[in-house]
């Protein structure tokens, strides 16, 4: 049991390259934190400087207090999940959850037993003779977790041990790789590029982008409160509206398109820090899910949209629709042919699967004002009081 | 496109049971050749027409190839001289395999692009200058003469094939075992080694067939009937007036047996060895 720390830490490449800028995170006893971002943003080197498989240029890590930057990955009493397993292919499937066991020269009986109840805990049993080749893909990322857990770390790390996976065992794993790690209360470092996991997983989340933590805060907080436009465009899915608007009014409406909204005390209050942005363009962020489809009389502000495409899910309806303001794309948060879709004035809703919306036609929106954005769209900032 | 039911003699007779049918026979039957004609009498070796099968069956080529001539020292050579240079190259080159394929190293394509060269360097532009060398060392005539020359021949060609197999391990397995407390040795041990055995098993056969049938140097370096190897030691069976083909051939199908119980056993990781560098590496 322990806590991970790591202070202003940096990782430079000897080419130069700047993978991790200062990186300055907590990670409480038994912890579940999850370092997610897009490929490339530096959470994978922040994971293998933790274990020690990758130097530290500088900075402070400290597991358990203890200043660990120059002991060995062995020293440091952690454990790690490989995205491709790594299991050893030549062992059986006891033989790789014990390995560690042995050379810690375990005597034969105490490691049998332990490689047992491991291998209960992980529903292994009836494969314990078997080699990896032989076992699904659920089943080797089940002996990968076990290989882990047998040796009761300290911390636990995990890179994207679920990405091998298909789409349906990762939503199942996705519960026990959750449950395991409470059941054993590890501190646990847990890398992935899906916000989703990065979601339900984690006790706290923190984004990451371009070697720089955007925010680290617990789910809901980064879905409601991000701190910038990456994260409010990283978080999420569909992912949140963000368009060019200009501010009125002081503050106290804005300007989308053509289209002119405003905006009620509460946000205004809320959002104080709009008055200073009075005519100039900021931008506006809105989920799907608050912007419902106005019924006949409804009094706040609406938002107008062509309706391109109506999805049915049963629950809801995933409106596609265009309005005639800027579509702004945070750079990275998104997969690289979503962003080209997006580069229009494109905007999704979700709406009650009751909505009598269509293709082609034109529907009205009500915004949700206690779900609105604001963002400098230079610096990205969110522009709260 | 038309789908054509595979049914009755189309099934038989397709392009590759064709293609392979010519292969088989092309290699088959010379070797079926070889087998019968050891079990013929010297009568019955030339004889016109030929004999596809011997008859009357006889052992008595085998018996004069280990008693009229020296077949069993030569044999006993051959085998110290190939399995000592096959640990040698094997032990060597897996290391240098090792190193050049998974340790951060300075020079590392050089080393290799020099390894290549050596390997299809003709041997025998070399045989002058180590004749002489090997003289100046007292080595002629000894096991040490082939061993040595022999290591260093095949040894380029089986870091080669080493380090395209070391190459396709994935990283992680260094780091997992660094991660469960190995030593550096230990991993190479117990994770790497085994994981490598394919290739090093097909590196190993290569290794031994050069050995085991290496002529020129044999015969320049080993005058003495003492040191002969299989393939020097029945090129001189017979004297200037007789070629006893039939012993010949009973000394050539015993030479191959050793070969062809090696290849039996490993066919598996051999087979796979010959692959998994080229999609891997």
């Amino acid at each position: 049991m322990a806590t991970v720390s790591m202070d202003q830490v940096n990782k430079v490449y000897p080419n130069g390259f700047h993978a991790v800028h200062d990186l300055s995170l907590e990670v409480g006893d038994g912890e579940f934190m999850v370092l997610v971002g897009p490929s490339g943003c530096g959470k994978t080197t922040a994971l293998r400087m933790v274990a020690g498989l990758e130097d530290i240029s500088s900075g402070i890590m400290r597991i358990g207090g203890r200043e660990v930057n120059d002991l060995s990955p062995k020293e440091r009493d952690i454990a790690m999940v490989f995205q491709n397993y790594a299991l050893y292919p030549h062992m059986t499937v006891a033989e790789n959850i014990g390995f560690a066991l042995k050379l810690r020269k375990l005597p034969k009986d105490k490691l049998d037993a332990k490689v047992k109840e491991t291998a209960e805990i992980l529903g292994l049993t009836e494969w314990l003779d078997r080699k990896p080749g032989q076992l699904s893909g659920g089943q080797r990322q089940r002996v990968a977790m076990g290989r882990a857990i047998v040796r009761e770390p300290s911390v636990f790390l995990m890179d994207e041990p679920l990405s091998n996976l298909d789409a349906k065992l990762r939503v199942q794993m996705r519960a026990e790789v959750s449950r395991i790690q409470r059941r054993i209360g590890v501190a646990t470092i847990y890398v992935t590029h899906d916000q989703i996991e990065a979601m339900t997983m984690g006790d706290r989340v923190a984004v990451m982008r371009a070697g720089i933590l955007q925010q680290c805060d617990n789910p809901q907080v980064l879905y409601d409160r991000p701190d910038n436009i990456f994260v409010a465009a990283f978080i999420g899915s569909p992912a949140m509206n963000l368009y060019e608007a200009t501010v009125g009014d002081g503050g106290r409406s804005v300007k989308l398109g053509s289209q002119h909204v405003d905006l009620p005390d509460a946000v205004t209050i809320r959002h104080s820090g709009l008055t200073s942005y009075a005519g100039r363009t900021v931008v506006i962020g809105l989920r799907p899910e608050h912007l419902p489809a106005a019924h006949a009389g409804f009094a706040g502000p609406v938002l107008a949209g062509d309706v391109d495409l109506v999805e049915a899910l049963g629950s809801e309806l995933v409106v596609h629709f265009t309005i005639d303001a800027k579509r702004v794309v945070a750079e990275g948060a998104h997969a690289p042919d979503a962003e080209a879709a997006t580069i229009s004035g494109e905007g999704v809703a979700r709406v009650d699967p009751r909505t009598p919306a269509k293709a082609g036609e034109r529907l009205n929106f009500a915004i949700d004002t206690d779900g609105i954005q604001f963002f400098d769209q230079d610096s990205g900032a969110a522009i709260w009081t | 496109m038309r789908n054509r039911k595979r049914t009755g003699w189309h099934r038989v007779f397709n392009g590759v049971n064709i293609a392979t049918f010519f292969v088989v026979l092309f290699i088959g039957l010379p070797l079926y050749w070889l087998i019968a004609s050891s079990f013929k009498t010297a009568a019955n070796i030339g004889v016109d027409p030929p004999q596809y099968f011997p008859n009357p069956l006889s052992v008595a080529n085998y018996k004069s190839a280990f008693v009229q001539y020296d077949f069993g020292i030569y044999f006993r050579n051959s085998l110290i001289v190939t399995l000592i240079s096959t640990a040698l190259v094997l032990g060597l080159g897996t290391l240098a395999g090792y190193a050049l394929g998974r340790l951060p190293m300075r020079g590392k394509f050089t080393l290799l692009v020099a390894f290549l060269m050596i390997s299809v360097f003709p041997e025998i532009a070399l045989i002058a200058p180590l004749y002489l060398l090997l003289h100046h060392l007292g080595w002629l005539n000894s096991y040490q003469a082939l061993i040595v020359p022999y290591t260093a021949f095949n040894l380029p060609f089986a870091i080669w094939i080493l380090r395209n197999y070391m190459l396709g391990i994935p990283r992680e397995m260094e780091e997992t075992g660094r991660i469960d407390g190995a030593s550096p040795l230990r991993t190479v041990w117990s994770i790497i080694l085994p994981q490598a055995l394919p290739g090093i098993f097909t590196a190993g056969i290569f290794c031994f067939t050069a050995c085991w049938t290496e002529f020129l140097m044999a015969l320049t370096f080993n005058i003495s009937n003492n040191f002969r190897t299989i393939p020097v030691g029945v090129s001189q069976f017979g004297t200037i007036d007789v070629t006893p083909y039939a012993t010949i051939f009973a000394a050539s199908v015993v030479a191959t047996v050793p070969i062809g119980i090696l290849v039996f056993i490993f066919r598996k990781f051999v087979i796979s060895g010959l692959t998994s560098g080229a999609v891997k590496g």
